[in-house]
């Protein structure tokens, strides 16, 4: 199956972050480079999914879903920036 | 304790562990309509829906009845506070779920929606932004769907932002939206509408049927020089290329966004 991009894991991702996270940038532990993660390259199938650099194709991110349980390995981001609200004070 | 006691502390600390499963909702299919010889436009009604932006996406899940799951993205073609939303759907030959979606589902039928998703691949009006940059949308096939809602919320909006849409397709009778682009096209909002055809061109086309090339890309885009902010969505390869010949264009790749939906 042909990949897709970071757009495509939202959904999986709200299981686990209270925001979206396809819109913050991380820091790959491979090549250092720093992108949305809208923008990594995403391989899906059966046993799970694959969230890879753009770059350098390192393994930035894993998921599994199982029934009634889900998992997340972030084995390839060495730091994850989100962009707060402005705050009211 | 007694043992009814017991089991509501069980059911509570299961409760507590377990994480709710937030953003489904239950949506009645208002309306089936033929979008294309090979799609169905769906409006759906989403209890509970909190509206979306231009270029957000939801997952339709199926459930069999032993059980058996499968989940698949769709790109919403509506955007505002309404909670009827508006799909497009493309018929994959061995999908899972898109022949149900497009020959099967009836006016009444019940899915199971998860959305609003992504907040990277959308668009807002330069009322909200504040951003007047010029807005290119290039679209591969049924790509079309997330920039129809841009283009849409652009003339809803009255935006002055120039906005115009490249859009590669294999006939005339595979356009999605055909009537609603034309009008858009016409609405005060500007809108300049491009089209590649891949397979076979209306009669009198200047050009012949065929993939887009770099050359036809570069003439049918607003120019680098002019700070465009491009939005690019359809199959992998159409978008990877297209990328890629953008970048070579001068374009800066951070005002390049772009969505994949896999093979064609």
């Amino acid at each position: 199956m042909e990949h897709v991009d970071g757009n495509a894991i939202a959904g999986p991702l709200a299981e686990f972050f209270a925001f979206d996270v396809t819109t913050a940038t991380g820091r790959c532990v491979g090549c250092g480079s720093i992108a949305e993660l809208a923008r990594a390259m995403v391989y899906r199938s059966g046993a799970g999914t694959v969230v890879r650099c753009s770059t350098c194709d390192t393994v930035l991110a894993t998921l599994v879903e199982s029934g009634d349980r889900a998992w997340i390995g972030l084995r390839g981001m060495s730091a994850i920036e989100v962009r707060r609200a402005p705050s009211a004070g | 304790m007694s043992d009814a006691t017991t089991s509501q502390v069980t059911a509570l600390g299961a409760a507590l562990q377990s994480v709710p499963r937030s953003g489904w909702h239950a949506a009645t299919v208002a309306a089936v309509h033929r979008e294309t010889p090979n799609a169905s436009r769906l409006e759906l009604d989403v209890d509970g829906w909190p509206g979306n932006a231009a270029g957000q996406h939801l997952d339709v899940r199926l459930t069999a009845p032993d059980g058996y799951t499968a989940t698949r993205s769709y790109s919403i073609a509506s955007s505002g506070s309404s909670t009827r939303v508006v799909l497009a759907v493309d018929k994959l030959p061995d999908g899972e779920v898109s022949p149900y979606l497009v020959d099967d589902v009836r006016a009444g039928d019940m899915l199971e929606v998860h959305g609003p998703l992504g907040a990277f691949f959308v668009w807002a009006p330069a009322a909200q932004t504040g951003d007047r940059r010029p807005v290119q949308l290039i679209a591969g096939g049924s790509g079309v769907v997330p920039l129809f809602a841009m283009a849409s919320a652009h003339a809803e909006a009255d935006d002055p932002t120039p906005f115009r849409l490249l859009y590669s397709v294999r006939t005339p009778d595979d356009v999605y939206f055909s009537e609603e682009l034309r009008g858009l096209s016409d609405a005060s909002a500007p809108l300049r509408l491009d089209f590649v055809y891949t397979r076979r061109t209306p009669d009198g086309w200047p050009a012949p049927a065929g993939r887009i090339t770099r050359e036809a890309l570069e003439a049918a885009v607003i120019p680098a020089a002019d700070r465009p902010r491009v939005y690019v969505c359809g199959s992998t390869g159409f978008v990877e290329l297209v990328a890629d010949w953008l970048v070579g264009l001068g374009h800066d790749p951070r005002s390049v966004r772009t969505e994949r939906y896999g093979g064609t």
